[in-house]
């Protein structure tokens, strides 16, 4: 057990270099097999992928090869009107979602901050569609904007806002509407969440004082409020951005990216030319270009966060 | 018991912060070593080079005529004593003395009798199967002694344990660990940022400074006998005067060090030097007056009297200083022949 | 706005927020568990808020007619696997990284923060590929393998936030006591770190039963797919299956939603601590 630090008292070189030396070793080996994993199934992948895409690799026409074809893959991603149509799709969701849910999100989160009772009833209520599959939330509200059994439908037409029931998912502006909202429904409340716990970091004696000082309570919150909160909502923002930005299976559920592919996100245009279209070349293409905006994005969220990741106590 | 010694230890951290400089020390098997210093001096460093707990960039740390510099502090074989006690929240108080022996593989029976013993000499038998969370402060305290006394270590290292208690207690533990020390004839390494308690507690006392030690001497020769100008103003309360003068034959300025105690109010113009009374504070069995020197340096000066007769502020004076206790420093702030 | 009545008019808006918060998140729930035990022929016509009848004719159909607990079961064994296997040696990662001095370990965090946010699509073919060649297309393993993609990153990220909160006193104390830093990690930290290792475990085991891109990709039949799978690929014969649907949804649910529940403070904060410096 404690063999290796069955030290001896080394001679007098670098003093305390031994004992260093023995715990980076320690530490290699602990690590070793959580990064062994990490590689195994998340680095050498994306090294695949991104070696795949300078092939030609049609699962459906296996006499053709698998020739390394350089950069025509991209060539044709740039020239694929449906690959700028799904990555048009994808910006219209991320950018109409996450605004949403950011507004939501923090008018919640300063509501929950002041109530005192029904923490937990609230907690609960945030919870629980966190918790919930994706796709079952997709399928709650596909089903409450179905055009037959659909509440949505009912209530509207019984409000008098429609004259008929509407069939949402035939339309392809009306099919984003239940869309949004199952994503708004099933995320804002972690969005509240966060941005609750960046208010709860706000010292309440500077409201005191800023009320002393005469601010009135829009006042507060734009010059209080809003400014010690941006570092929580830079974390939400960016979280959520990637995550909206690799949608898949909330339309997979509930629009299939239909209809035809005018809700298709990039995501899914890559599963279906990895797995319906076996063009595994050209899917891995997009991949790689999927990853690649993800990463820019995630490079934004690691130089934010950049001061924390390095702070240690030994 | 052994001796611990520094040797010209240094400790840069990578950031560039200088924590110790060229400090050593040499600690006699048996002795009580208090290491004080304003805050960022170094002794909590240099208390964590023993144990083993930092790495020294240079130097070597011995204990006994071991060179441990390059042993973890799992083999050296000292005890130590947190500021915060740092008890096993988890475990019993039983389990939290045992802890130490139960890492070295001592037989069960041992250490079961070792630790009634310890508990018994600490008074905390009736506490044995609780845990920390269930304690006083008094008790936390003393089950960080006992699980550093079960162990019977080569030293002893305390990493200034008073200060999370209040003043009473403060006082009686500090009678509890001289008596300990007494008994044990233990190699005590203490740290505090407060020169009273190093001064009632130490055998000898090591004023460090900026990652230095400036002086170790036992406590009534730093208090005579300052060899810096920084010693004279941080030992002793209330704190040396520190007055700019010169020396009659030397071109550079000196420092003059007088302790309010060494300073006599006298009527204006029949002292060194005359001043105006400042602020008066009474303190029962003497008074701490506050006096501003005549002249445009205006330098304050502290000065203990007896409580009567009562001085009203404003008033002029006059200052007389001991001859026998001033403090001459140069330039340097290194103390001068007398 | 200032005073008694800007206050009182103030505490009206947020009960009113609050309770419009609740209301909107529980209606679709609501809904659904409704419908669920609405008959067949009510579901397609128009639909009212407090319906009259109530059966049990879709749970039946889903566990009789459609074998629902196989998919429970394959979730179950799943999502419990990689949630085990990861926080294991999830720990001994974040220990490491939180406590140990060894060069290489910023860029081992970067790293990690950077494989937590890979789009899962984009290894989606790879992993394909591996799985077919090691003949695991559709097996427990070859559902656990990939799910280490995301999971394991979580798992070392929460974990090292807090193994960081921990007294490093308390550790130090432990080696000056003579424990080695494996002793000291299975007999100071764990003890102490265990309400954080199960609030980890608790996400783990959600990601990883909310799963839907991998387990539709990498299985192939209902002997193996994942309540997600299961219940996105109901079919009826002539049309939707929604009684059914909506039960599978509430079954594949409530026990996650229970989980949940029972642990909310500590799910909060878990979530929470490692998005917001505080």
């Amino acid at each position: 057990m404690r063999g290796w630090e069955r030290g001896r008292a080394l001679p007098r070189g670098d003093p305390g270099y031994g004992v260093e030396r023995r715990e980076a070793r320690l530490a290699w080996w602990m690590v070793s097999p959580a990064v062994a994993a990490i590689a195994l199934v998340a680095l050498f992948p994306l090294a695949w992928t991104v070696w795949e895409s300078f092939h030609q690799h049609d699962l459906r026409m296996p006499w053709l090869g698998r020739p390394f074809i350089g950069l025509d893959n991209y060539v044709e991603a740039a020239g694929d009107p449906r690959f700028w149509a799904a990555m048009g799709h994808t910006l219209f969701f991320a950018v109409v979602s996450v605004s949403v849910e950011l507004i939501l999100g923090t008018f919640l989160a300063l509501a929950m901050n002041r109530a005192f009772r029904g923490r937990a009833l609230m907690r609960a209520s945030i919870l629980v569609p966190w918790a919930m599959p994706t796709v079952v939330s997709g399928l709650l509200w596909k089903f409450m904007f179905d055009g037959d059994a659909g509440i949505a439908n009912a209530a509207l037409v019984k409000a008098g806002v429609f004259d008929q029931p509407v069939v949402w998912f035939i339309h392809t502006g009306l099919a984003w509407v239940p869309v949004i909202l199952a994503d708004v429904w099933k995320t804002t409340p972690f969005v509240a969440l966060l941005l609750l716990a960046g208010l709860q970091n706000i010292d309440a004696s500077l409201y005191e004082a800023a009320r002393i000082d005469g601010a009135s309570a829009w006042r507060q919150f734009r010059f209080v409020t809003l400014p010690l909160l941006r570092p929580a909502m830079m974390v939400a923002l960016i979280f959520r951005t990637l995550d909206a930005f690799r949608v898949f299976d909330l339309i997979y559920v509930m629009t299939g990216g239909g209809p035809g592919t005018s809700t298709e996100p990039i995501a899914l245009y890559t599963f279906n030319s990895l797995l319906q279209y076996l063009r595994f070349g050209y899917g891995s293409a997009l991949s790689v270009i999927v990853f690649a905006v993800t990463f820019a994005l995630a490079l934004l969220y690691i130089r934010f966060l950049g001061a924390g990741l390095t702070e240690t106590r030994t | 018991m052994a001796s611990v010694t520094l040797d010209r230890i240094r400790k840069t951290y990578p950031n560039g912060h200088v924590a110790a400089r060229d400090l050593s020390l040499e600690i006699a098997d048996g002795e009580f070593m208090v290491l004080v210093g304003p805050s960022g001096c170094g002794k909590s460093t240099a208390l964590r080079v023993i144990a083993g707990l930092e790495t020294p960039t240079g130097g070597r740390v011995l204990i006994g005529d071991r060179d441990v510099t390059d042993l973890p502090p799992q083999e050296r074989d000292i005890a130590m004593v947190f500021q915060s006690y740092a008890l096993y929240p988890h475990m019993t108080v039983r389990e939290n003395l045992g802890f130490g022996l139960r890492m070295r593989g001592v037989d069960a029976r041992v250490i079961g009798e070792r630790t009634t013993r310890t508990a018994e000499a600490l008074g905390l038998e009736p506490v044995l199967d609780r845990k920390p969370g269930q304690l006083s402060g008094g008790q936390r305290q003393r089950v960080a002694l006992g699980r550093a006394m079960v162990r019977e270590p080569l030293a002893f290292l305390f990493d200034e344990p008073l200060s999370n208690l209040d003043a009473k207690l403060r006082v009686e533990t500090r009678a509890e660990l001289a008596r300990l020390h007494r008994r044990l004839a233990a190699t005590i390494v203490y740290v505090t940022h407060d020169q009273e308690e190093a001064l009632t507690l130490g055998g000898r006392v090591a004023v460090l400074r900026d990652g230095v030690v400036e002086q170790v001497a036992p406590p009534m020769e730093l208090y005579r006998r300052p060899a810096t100008a920084f010693v004279g103003g941080f030992v002793g309360s209330p704190a040396m005067n520190l007055l700019p003068g010169q020396i009659v034959g030397r071109t550079d300025g000196a420092t003059l060090g007088v302790r309010p105690h060494d300073v006599a109010i006298v009527g204006a113009g029949q002292g060194d030097v005359d001043a105006r009374v400042d602020v008066v504070e009474p303190r029962g069995s003497e008074l701490l007056i506050y006096l501003r020197l005549a002249g445009e340096s205006g330098q304050e000066v502290r000065v203990v009297a007896p409580p009567e007769p009562m001085i009203p502020a404003d008033t002029s004076v006059g200052v007389r200083f001991d001859r026998e206790r001033m403090h001459w420093f140069d330039k340097g702030g290194r103390a001068l022949g007398r | 706005m200032t005073g008694r009545h800007g206050a009182a008019r103030r505490d009206w808006w947020t009960a009113a927020a609050v309770g419009a918060l609740i209301l909107a998140t529980a209606f679709p729930f609501y809904w659904a568990i409704v419908s669920s035990f609405t008959p067949e022929s009510q579901l397609f016509r128009s639909p009212s808020l407090f319906p009259r009848q109530f059966v049990l004719a879709h749970y039946r159909a889903l566990f009789v007619e459609r074998q629902f607990w196989v998919p429970i079961r394959n979730s179950l064994v799943v999502a419990g696997t990689t949630t085990v296997f990861c926080v294991t040696v999830g720990a001994f990662c974040a220990y490491a990284l939180a406590r140990l001095r060894f060069r290489g370990k910023v860029p081992l965090l970067g790293l990690i923060l950077a494989v937590s946010m890979f789009p899962q699509i984009s290894v989606v073919s790879p992993l394909y590929l591996l799985l077919r060649s090691l003949h695991l297309i559709n097996t427990y393993p070859g559902l656990i393998l990939p799910y280490l993609t995301f999971a394991m990153p979580l798992t070392v990220w929460l974990l090292v936030g807090i193994f960081r909160q921990l007294p490093a006193e308390l550790e130090e104390a432990a080696m000056v006591d003579g424990a080695s830093r494996l002793r000291t990690f299975r007999e100071v930290v764990i003890p102490l770190a265990l309400p954080g290792l199960a609030t980890t475990a608790i996400l783990t085991f959600v990601y990883s039963w909310n799963e839907f891109l991998f387990a539709l990709s990498f299985t192939l039949g209902p002997e193996r797919q994942t309540v997600p799978v299961a219940i996105a690929l109901l079919r009826g014969q002539y049309q939707v299956p929604w009684g059914q649907i909506l039960a599978s949804a509430i079954v594949a649910t409530a026990p996650v939603a229970l989980l949940v529940l029972a642990f909310q403070r500590r799910i909060v904060q878990g979530l929470t601590a490692g998005a917001v410096k505080g």
